[in-house]
C-alpha cells in the first residue's frame, strides 16, 4: 500500500481521475438540464457510443480531433432531436423508450465499427495545453495545469450550466416546467419547445461526452461506453439536480475509478480482484440513489409526459 | 362471440406491436440496403436460419426459453408498477445460486438435485429483484437506476467467481484460462426432451411459467392486487392494499424467473458448466434485455408473450446466420431491438387515441378505466403517485 502514497502516484491519481471524470461531466450535465426541465433520459449510454463510434470514425479518417468532437456533438444533437420527439410529442414511457435508444446505439455502434473498422486500431488523441508558468508549479501543475482543453472546456460548463439555469429566462422556464408544466403552459409558454431544447441540449452534451471518451483514449470497441453513461444519469440524481453537485459526483467517480485503475497496476489489489474492484461505482451509485431520496425531491414533473388538458 | 367493434379494440391493443414491426422491417430494409445488400435475400436468409431445418427450429427453441421467461417476468413486473431492467443481473444470480447449491450438495439424488438448483435459481434472481424492489418501496429510489447498478455488480461477481473461486481446475493450468466452472454434477444434469440431446425441459418449464403467471395476474387475488398497485398506487392505498409489499413481490417474482433462466441456461446447456466470455452479455446473450423487448411486443400479457419470444428467439438465430452468410454482424438485431422499442412505445399516444375513438361511439361499451401499464409503471418513485390521478385508458392485453 506505500507504494500508493508517493507523491508522483498520488500527482498522477488526481490527473487521471479529473480526466476520466469528464465524460460523466458532460453527459450528466445535459441530462441534468433535461430532468430539470421534467424528462428523464434513460438514453444517454446508448447516445454516448455513438457519439464516441462518430468521434473515433471521424478522427480515423480525418486525423482530425476536433472535427472528431464535432462530428459527434453533431450526432448527440440528433439523437436529441429523436429523443425529445418520442418524449414530448409522442408522450413515449421515458424509462422504456431510454432502453430502446441505448439498444439502438450499442447495436449500431458497433454494427458500423465491424462494417467500416473492424480490426482495433488506435487514434490520435487530445493534446494537452501548457499554460506558461501554472503548468510548471510543482504537483498542482501536473494534476490541474497539465490537462487538455476539452477538460477546461467541460469544467467552464459548470458556471455556465449555472447561470443559464438559474439567471436567464430559459433557465426559469425550465425549471418551472420541470416543476409544473401546467403553470407554463397558462402563461402562454410552449411546454414542448421548453422540453425540446433542454432535451436536444442533453442529447448534444452525451455526443460530446462519447466523443471525448474515445477520442481521449484513442480507440473504439464493442459496448465501449460499458455503463458510463447509465452512471451519468445516476449522477444528475447524485447531484440533486445542481451543477455544483452533478461536479463533485464526477469528480468523485472519476477520482475513484484513477484509484482502481493505478491500485491495479502496482498490483496492490490482485488481479483476481480486480473484477471485484470494478463494481465499486456502481455499489456507489446505489447508496448514493439512497442517500439522495431521502434528502432531495426530483423535479415534480419528472418523467410525467405534458398534454394540454389531460 | 366477439362483435366487429371488439375485433377492431383488439386490434386497437395489438397497435403499438403491428406499428413497431412495420418500422421495424422497414427501417431493417433501409440499413441493409446501406451497406449494398439486398433485404429481401438477407430476410430470406434470416427465415431460413431460424426455422430452416431441425437444427435451426431446436436453436430457435432454446434462443427462446431465457427470453420468455424473462419476458413473463417483465410482465409480472411492468404490470405492478415497476419498470425492471435488471433481467441481465437477476439472470446472472439465478446461474451463480444455482451453481453454488450443485456445489455444495453435488451428491444428492438426481431428481431433487435439479429441483434444488432449479428453486436456488428462483431464488437468487428474486432476492436480486426484490433489493431493488425493497429500494423503491422503502426509499423511492428509482428502480430502473438500481436494477442496472444491480446489473453491473451481479456481471462482476459473476467475472470474479469465474475467473477465480470457481475456475474449472482444467481452465486454470490451461493458456487460454476460460472463464467457466467444472463439469457440473450430472446430477443436477436437467432432463432431456428431444433433438438429439439438445432440447432440454426448460422449453416446458419456461411454456408452463408463461401460463402460470397469465393465471396469477388475472385469476387470483394477488394478481389482481398487484395489478391495482401497478396502475393507480393511490386507489390501491385507499383500498387497503399495501402498495410497498406488491411492489417488492412483483419485483421478486420477475427477478424469479429471470433467475430460473440462469439456472437453466447452467444446467440445461450441453456443457453443464456456468460460462461467459468476459463481455457483458458473455452469459446471458442479453436475455434480460430482449426479454424487454419480448414482453412489450407482446403487450405485457405472458400468454403472447409466448409467441413474441419466439419471434425474437427466431430473429436472434436468423441474426447468427446472417452474420455467417452476408458477414452483417449480428449487432444489426440489437439495433433493431432497441428501434422496436422505441416503437411500441411512441405508438401509445396512437393506440389510445384508436382506443378513445373506438369507445366514444354511439352504443359502445364501457370498459373499465385503469391507466396503461406503461404510463403507470413510468412514475420513477411510489412518491410520485399523490400527483398520479389513474389515466382513464383500458389496459393493454388483458383480457
Amino acid at each position: 500500500m506505500s507504494e500508493f502514497f508517493t507523491s508522483a502516484v498520488i500527482v498522477a491519481t488526481v490527473a487521471s481521475g479529473i480526466r476520466l471524470a469528464v465524460p460523466f461531466l458532460l453527459a450528466s450535465l445535459g441530462e441534468m438540464v433535461g430532468q430539470r426541465s421534467g424528462v428523464l433520459n434513460l438514453g444517454v449510454e446508448g447516445v454516448m457510443l455513438l457519439g464516441a463510434f462518430a468521434g473515433y470514425f471521424t478522427v480515423l479518417q480525418t486525423g482530425n480531433v476536433w472535427l472528431g468532437l464535432a462530428v459527434g456533438v453533431a450526432l448527440g444533437t440528433v439523437m436529441g432531436v429523436l429523443t425529445a420527439v418520442m418524449s414530448v410529442t409522442f408522450l413515449a414511457d421515458q424509462g422504456i423508450s431510454g432502453i430502446g435508444v441505448y439498444l439502438f446505439g450499442l447495436g449500431l455502434s458497433d454494427l458500423l465499427y465491424q462494417r467500416w473498422v473492424g480490426t482495433p486500431t488506435t487514434i490520435r488523441s487530445f493534446s494537452p495545453i501548457h499554460v506558461p508558468g501554472l503548468s510548471d508549479l510543482p504537483y498542482v501543475g501536473e494534476a490541474l495545469f497539465s490537462h487538455n482543453p476539452v477538460v477546461y472546456a467541460a469544467l467552464l460548463l459548470v458556471p455556465g450550466a449555472l447561470y443559464a439555469l438559474n439567471h436567464t429566462t430559459w433557465g426559469a422556464n425550465v425549471r418551472a416546467t420541470g416543476e409544473h408544466p401546467e403553470a407554463v403552459d397558462s402563461l402562454g409558454v410552449s411546454v414542448a419547445a421548453v422540453r425540446y431544447s433542454a432535451v436536444i441540449i442533453g442529447g448534444a452534451m452525451a455526443g460530446a461526452a462519447g466523443a471525448y471518451l474515445a477520442i481521449d483514449l484513442g480507440i473504439f470497441q464493442q459496448n465501449f461506453t460499458n455503463g458510463q453513461g447509465f452512471i451519468a444519469v445516476a449522477l444528475v440524481y447524485f447531484g440533486a439536480w445542481r451543477p455544483i453537485g452533478v461536479l463533485l459526483g464526477s469528480l468523485l467517480y472519476g477520482m475513484v475509478a484513477a484509484t482502481v485503475i493505478q491500485l491495479n497496476t502496482l498490483g496492490i489489489i490482485p488481479s483476481s480482484a480486480s473484477d471485484l474492484a470494478a463494481m465499486t461505482p456502481a455499489l456507489i451509485t446505489v447508496l448514493a440513489l439512497v442517500f439522495v431520496a431521502r434528502r432531495f425531491s426530483e423535479p415534480t414533473a419528472l418523467t410525467r409526459p405534458f398534454q394540454r388538458g389531460a | 362471440m366477439r362483435s366487429g367493434r371488439g375485433v377492431a379494440r383488439q386490434l386497437a391493443t395489438g397497435l403499438p406491436t403491428i406499428v413497431a414491426a412495420v418500422g421495424g422491417v422497414v427501417v431493417g430494409s433501409l440499413m441493409l440496403r446501406a451497406f449494398g445488400i439486398d433485404p429481401a435475400s438477407a430476410y430470406r436468409s434470416m427465415f431460413d436460419g431460424a426455422f430452416g431445418d431441425t437444427d435451426a427450429l431446436i436453436d430457435t427453441t432454446l434462443k427462446t426459453v431465457p427470453l420468455l421467461l424473462i419476458g413473463t417476468g417483465i410482465c409480472i413486473a411492468f404490470r405492478s408498477g415497476a419498470i425492471n431492467i435488471g433481467g441481465e443481473g437477476q439472470m446472472i444470480l439465478g446461474g451463480l445460486s444455482g451453481v453454488a447449491v450443485a456445489l455444495l450438495l453435488p451428491s444428492t439424488p438426481r431428481p431433487l438435485l435439479v429441483v434444488l438448483v432449479l428453486l436456488g435459481g428462483a431464488l437468487g434472481g428474486g432476492a436480486w429483484g426484490a433489493i431493488a424492489g425493497a429500494l423503491k418501496a422503502r426509499y423511492s429510489v428509482n428502480e430502473i437506476l438500481s436494477t442496472i447498478m444491480l446489473n453491473i455488480v451481479a456481471l462482476q461477481v459473476m467475472n470474479y467467481l469465474l475467473r477465480g473461486p470457481w475456475l474449472d481446475a482444467a481452465q486454470a493450468n490451461g493458456l487460454s484460462r476460460v472463464p467457466q466452472t467444472e463439469r457440473l454434477s450430472p446430477n443436477a444434469d436437467l432432463p432431456v426432451l428431444f433433438g438429439g440431446g439438445r432440447v432440454d425441459a426448460g422449453v416446458i418449464i419456461a411454456v408452463a411459467m408463461a401460463i402460470v403467471a397469465y393465471l396469477l395476474l388475472w385469476r387470483t387475488n394477488l394478481g389482481f392486487r398487484l395489478r391495482a398497485v401497478g396502475s393507480s398506487p393511490r386507489a390501491a392505498r385507499t383500498a387497503g392494499i399495501r402498495v410497498e409489499r406488491g411492489i417488492v413481490v412483483g419485483m421478486f417474482l420477475s427477478g424469479a424467473l429471470a433467475g430460473l433462466a440462469g439456472a437453466i441456461a447452467v444446467f440445461g446447456s450441453a456443457s453443464h458448466r456456468m460460462l461467459t466470455d468476459g463481455s457483458a452479455a458473455g452469459f446471458t446473450g442479453a436475455a434480460g434485455y430482449n426479454g424487454i423487448v419480448a414482453a412489450l411486443f407482446g403487450a405485457l400479457n405472458p400468454l403472447w408473450t409466448i409467441v413474441s419470444s419466439t419471434l425474437f428467439g427466431a430473429l436472434l438465430v436468423g441474426a447468427n446466420k446472417l452474420q455467417r452468410t452476408l458477414q452483417v454482424s449480428s449487432s444489426l438485431v440489437v439495433a433493431l431491438n432497441g428501434l422496436l422499442v422505441v416503437f411500441v412505445v411512441s405508438s401509445e399516444r396512437l393506440r389510445r387515441w384508436t382506443r378513445r375513438r373506438l369507445d366514444d361511439r354511439p352504443g359502445a361499451g364501457s370498459t373499465v378505466p385503469a391507466s396503461s401499464p406503461h404510463g403507470a409503471a413510468a412514475r420513477g418513485a411510489v412518491g410520485a403517485e399523490r400527483t398520479q390521478p389513474a389515466r382513464p385508458v383500458p389496459s393493454v392485453g388483458a383480457p
